[in-house]
């Protein structure tokens, strides 16, 4: 498949109370470009999902986000992304208090080499959110009840939270993320290192998670895009070919490239 | 958005203002320790060379004398054994005498004293290369003592005296003066061996020494270190012994070289009878420490080669032997090299276990062979910075300037073949 | 030279033993099948031509010296005897020097002695090479005989190489094992003469023995604590010179700098590794020290002008470029998805390095400073030419302190007598650096090594 010049991108691309604004971003690898013109709105306490087949440059869009691709040296970006209308690429921008804003997670568990309970405290701690031992318990046990593991660990929180299972360190992670209570949360394939009971643990916790924050969630899986998002976009080499409510999607594409991918001919 | 999130986003900025002074310092360490270590090696090298390129010049008096046949007892025809023994350094006396017209023995001793000793052995070099200029006039430029050297090189533009006496000075000024003193490039530093006179002493016997040393080293460690890194990579199966064999070498390689020198001194020597203050035990003692380095880097090297190339021959039907002679040592040789080379130049500024082994001797004559004594370029560094004299200290920054070099180049050369050798791949 | 006449008439016996072994090959090769090349029944031929004589001919030339001398010593006059071991060793030598040609007037009474080792030695150099030639030509003869294209000579060959590899190999043991038995030897005669634990835990260290019994003076003391206090002190101010600049300078080039001061300032700051330890010395001893006394005059304070705190931080600089390559593998090896979770929290630089990076790579740090102590502690040259001789107990860095391995050097350079304590002594210290170091390396490996692996 080639790469459509100028493809004006399919579908409803832009929202009605956008949180994120993505416009005519292009990204580089040194010389080789990674993405080609996104635009993309994702709205207020919405759940998007990003598919397409690998290296469709999802990821590297998801990473634009919240500028992770700063610590990739060769990695370039133009165009603008937006949060609450201010752009995050604006020169005076500060990537710490934006990471604060938009947390992520990624798609392998990486708990910190320290106690599950510092790998809470870990994000209120730097950013200075709490002042009392206290407050500090209170928002570790909250954000592990949100993530759906405090009964999992609460009688082991100073074990290392390497010796979790794969699938209770994403959550984990996930509770890490939500105890800054960013605005934003990106999600890089979840679920991909996890078995079916934990990804079904982690989906359920994306539902929940809804209500008070935004969510982008890259994913490999389908199904997986169905059960959780409310739109869908669909990349195919660093393009975003169509952007439509979920179940439109997955039931009435409108490009032939989304309805191949959805039916399995490639990807 | 929540009311929470709001506050979050506040906090944050808050304690942005903090935590990016804080990031700004910890950066700042950072690079104050890289610039410290920076500093640290300007400093060595620019105190190394402004101690010691001085060394490579040699202050030396230009002097018409006349070489007074009935003076020396000698004839053009006589036998060398005789031109060998004339009285040469009386001639130099003479000849000072007779032009500084010193008063009394005691500025006549300090007059004579402003010439090296070795003054005489160049005059004696000179007939004894060419009888036929007895009786004539020759022009020849006196090696002068280490005192006057460090004089002209040291104080006489801050018009001090130095180690010099009154006297001593006027007569230097009075040569300088006539433009006849002056220096020169120090040839004798690079020609001679060691020697108690500063002026005389030269690395010729330390150089000498290191080279046969080395050779003795590399000759050793590297196709014992290639074999064994080809039989731990290759050959050796994953048991116990094995085992034990990496982590020996692997703790080896960090036990400091002074042990070295105790297994030199105690089995070589004490139960082996090798001589002491040899090239040949030096080379022993250095194989062993460079061992671990060659084996582990010929490790490296050999792991390097793609296994692709390893099944391609075994699948037309080589011998494991085959294999590894024909394809992987070919390709893995460049590394091994380089980091032989990298052991070399460790053994080559290698002191402590040498020390031990007796190649502390004063040797003065160039060794010709690897059981001659001998002494090498880091000892002989070492015995000089012991010496009290100025020019001394010169010469240990000149010896040590000569030592970098040799180490600029073993590590330049070891760099172009790994650069090389990255380029095969 | 008979040695090295003997080596040029093996190297032609191994050509000519090849080139008859491949030439008997080939005609073979017309009658029947061979088995393997005819250059590998050249090859075979030689290996069994040459490498039993070779071998044998290093075993000969390591025991004839020693056999030699006790077949001398057996001999020699028994008033020499009667004065100890010691007038027996300084007769032998004295034997040795007439035999190399001094006059022999010198001292009558050894010159049977001597003509005993001369006729000793012709008699040795006949005898070895005879039979190094006659197991030569019998190896080949034997091969030779049962050269014959059924004989698997390609196997035969890799066979014996394989066995060199090893032998080369099992070199690196053979050396720790020669290490090791060198100096517990000589250092269990020390402990025969002093105790293990005056050596150990005395504080005072004068190994200065009289020479002679009648000579007045004590019989030294050899109380090592002062050298361990040394070493110690000079190891503690390297370290705090070494360990966080060495840190902080692999912690900037692998998380802040760019690729291009990184290649510049990695190998400037190796270059400081790669200078002898002589040199060092030299700028400790007439640079650093002479700076230290005059600035602790200038402020008051009595610096000794050999003293530990100039020895201490030359060594702390060439051991920074040693800390910071090897915290710069580990902190490389610590995975990026640590980072990561911590940038995505909104982490600054700093604090993920001090909070998240720094704490995974603990271990391997710690790893890496046990490796820069040891080597701090087995550093000689620095020490030997900037700290000094004089056995303080002190822990003021500004006096002068001596360290094991400058006693080591002391003790053995120039004439030794290997029966005197004092020489001895420098076994029993050697003893004791050996297995600290082994000790510090092995736990340093076994430490990054597991290291490693948790993140491999």
């Amino acid at each position: 498949m080639s790469i459509i010049e100028n493809h004006k991108t399919d579908g409803q691309p832009f929202s009605e109370n956008p949180k994120l604004k993505a416009r005519d971003v292009r990204v580089f690898y040194g010389e080789k470009q990674a993405i080609f013109d996104v635009s993309l709105d994702i709205g207020a306490n919405e759940v998007i999902a990003l598919i397409g087949p690998s290296g469709c440059g999802k990821s590297t869009f998801l990473r634009c986000l919240n500028r992770m691709n700063d610590t990739i040296d060769i990695c370039r970006i133009e165009g603008e992304i937006l949060l609450d209308d201010e752009n995050i690429y604006a020169p005076k921008m500060d990537v710490v208090p934006l990471r604060a804003r938009v947390g992520m997670v990624f798609q392998k568990p990486n708990p910190f080499p320290k106690s599950i309970y510092d790998n809470v405290a870990y994000g209120p701690r730097i950013h200075g959110l709490v002042h009392h031992r206290d407050e500090l318990d209170e928002v570790v046990e909250k954000s592990l009840q949100r993530a759906g593991l405090w009964n999992e660990v609460k009688d082991r929180l100073h074990a290392p939270g390497t010796g979790l299972s794969g699938g209770q360190q994403q959550r984990l992670c996930i509770a890490r993320t939500i105890a800054v209570d960013p605005e934003v949360i990106l999600m890089d394939e979840p679920c991909s290192a996890l078995d079916p009971i934990a990804t079904a643990k982690i989906e359920e916790l994306i539902d929940e998670l809804r209500e008070n924050y935004t969510i982008a969630i890259v994913t490999h899986s389908m199904q997986q895009a169905a059960r959780v998002s409310q739109r869908t976009a669909y990349f195919h080499l660093g393009q975003l070919i169509e952007v439509n409510p979920t179940d439109l999607v997955f039931t009435t594409p409108e490009h032939t490239l989304t309805e191949a991918y959805i039916t399995g001919r490639f990807g | 958005m929540t009311d929470q999130s709001l506050s979050t986003r506040v906090k944050v900025e808050r304690s942005m203002a903090r935590r990016r002074r804080a990031e700004t310092r910890f950066r700042l360490y950072g690079m104050a320790s890289i610039l410290f270590g920076l500093l640290c090696l300007v400093v060595l090298f620019g105190n190394i060379l402004s101690k010691g390129l001085s060394a490579f010049e040699q202050t030396v008096l230009t002097t018409d004398i006349y070489l007074d046949k009935d003076f020396l007892g000698l004839s053009r025809q006589s036998p060398e054994s005789e031109l060998l023994n004339g009285d040469y350094e009386g001639l130099i006396k003479e000849y000072l005498k007779e032009s500084m017209q010193p008063s009394g023995r005691s500025e006549r001793r300090d007059l004579y004293s402003m010439v090296s000793v070795g003054a005489h052995w160049q005059l004696q070099q000179l007939v004894v290369n060419n009888p036929n200029l007895l009786g004539d006039t020759v022009t020849v430029e006196l090696i002068m003592d280490d005192e006057i050297d460090q004089w002209l090189k040291h104080d006489h533009e801050k018009g001090r005296h130095g180690r010099l006496s009154e006297k001593q000075t006027e007569w230097a000024q009075q040569w300088l003066d006539e433009g006849r003193l002056k220096t020169r490039f120090n040839v004798s530093f690079f020609t001679n061996g060691d020697s108690r006179e500063p002026e005389l002493a030269g690395v010729h016997g330390a150089i000498m020494g290191t080279f046969l040393t080395l050779l003795v080293t590399f000759a050793l460690s590297f196709p014992i270190g290639v074999a064994a890194a080809i039989y731990l990579e290759e050959f050796a199966p994953k048991n116990r012994i094995t085992e034990i064999v990496e982590i020996n070498i692997n703790n080896l390689a960090a036990v400091p070289s002074i042990t070295f020198g105790l297994l030199g001194l105690a089995i070589f020597i004490n139960i082996f009878g090798v001589a002491r203050s040899t090239p040949l035990i030096g080379g022993l003692v250095l194989t062993l420490m460079t061992l671990p380095t060659i084996i582990i880097s010929g490790r490296a090297a050999i792991k390097a080669v793609p296994p692709s190339i390893r099944e391609a021959a075994l699948g037309l039907g080589a011998s494991r032997m085959q294999v590894v002679f024909h394809h992987v040592l070919p390709l893995a040789l460049p590394g091994m090299l380089t980091g032989t080379i990298i052991g070399m130049a460790q053994a080559l500024g290698e002191t402590a276990p040498l020390l031990m082994i007796g190649m502390i001797a004063f040797v003065v004559d160039v060794p010709g062979f690897i059981n001659d004594p001998a002494t090498v370029l880091p000892v002989q560094i070492f015995l000089w910075s012991d010496s009290p004299e100025q020019a001394f200290t010169e010469r240990t920054s000149g010896a040590i300037i000569v030592l970098l070099a040799f180490l600029v180049v073993m590590n330049t050369a070891a760099v172009m073949l790994r650069r090389r050798l990255e380029r095969r791949w | 030279m008979t040695f090295s006449y003997l080596l040029l008439i093996l190297a032609v016996f191994c050509i000519a033993a090849f080139l008859i072994g491949k030439g008997r090959a080939r005609t073979m090769a017309s009658t029947s099948t061979l088995s393997s090349l005819p250059s590998h029944y050249g090859s075979m031929l030689a290996l069994w031509t040459c490498l039993p004589p070779l071998l044998l001919m290093l075993i000969w030339g390591l025991v004839d010296d020693p056999v030699i001398d006790s077949l001398v010593t057996a001999n020699l006059p028994a008033a020499v005897v009667e004065h100890g071991s010691t007038a027996v060793q300084l007769a032998i030598s004295k034997v040795h020097n007439l035999a190399n040609g001094a006059d022999l007037q010198d001292d009558p009474t050894l010159a049977p002695a001597v003509l005993h080792l001369v006729e000793l030695q012709a008699r040795n150099q006949l005898i070895s090479s005879g039979v190094i030639i006659a197991l030569a030509l019998a190896g080949f003869a034997l091969t030779l005989g049962r050269l014959v294209p059924q004989r698997n000579a390609r196997n035969e060959v890799e066979g014996i190489i394989k066995g060199l590899l090893f032998a080369s190999s099992g070199i690196a043991v053979l050396t720790t094992i020669g290490i090791l038995s060198s100096v517990l030897f000589e250092a269990w005669q020390f402990f025969g003469k002093v105790n293990v634990f005056d050596f150990l835990f005395g504080t005072v260290w004068s190994p200065q023995v009289a020479l002679r019994a009648d000579q007045s003076g004590s019989s030294g003391s050899f109380g090592a604590i002062p050298l361990f206090t040394g070493t110690l002190l000079i190891s503690v101010i390297a370290m705090a010179i070494a360990v966080p600049i060495g840190l902080m300078a692999a912690i900037y080039l692998s998380e802040y700098a760019t690729p291009r001061i990184r290649n510049y300032a990695k190998p400037a700051l190796e270059i400081l590794a790669g200078i002898p330890t002589v040199v060092y010395g030299f700028f400790a001893a007439l640079t650093v020290a002479p700076i230290l006394r005059d600035a602790g005059a200038g402020i008051g304070l009595d610096v000794s002008s050999e003293s530990a705190m100039a020895a201490g931080l030359v060594m702390g600089v060439m051991i920074i470029p040693f800390v910071s390559s090897l915290s710069d593998d580990v902190i490389n090896s610590v995975p990026q998805s640590l980072r990561d979770g911590s940038y995505g929290l909104g982490a600054t630089r700093s604090e993920t390095i001090r909070q998240v990076v720094l704490p995974a790579a603990l271990p391997g740090i710690v790893g890496a400073v046990m490796l820069a102590v040891s080597r701090a502690i087995g550093e000689t040259m620095i020490v030997a030419m900037a700290a000094g001789l004089a056995a303080n107990l002190t822990a003021n860095p500004l006096e002068s302190v001596t360290t094991v391995t400058v006693q080591i050097v002391t003790l053995l350079v120039g004439d030794q007598e290997f029966d005197s304590p004092k020489t001895l002594a420098a076994f029993a210290l050697g003893l004791v650096l050996f297995l600290v170091t082994l000790c510090l390396n092995f736990v340093a490996l076994k430490v990054v090594q597991k290291y490693r692996e948790q993140y491999d």
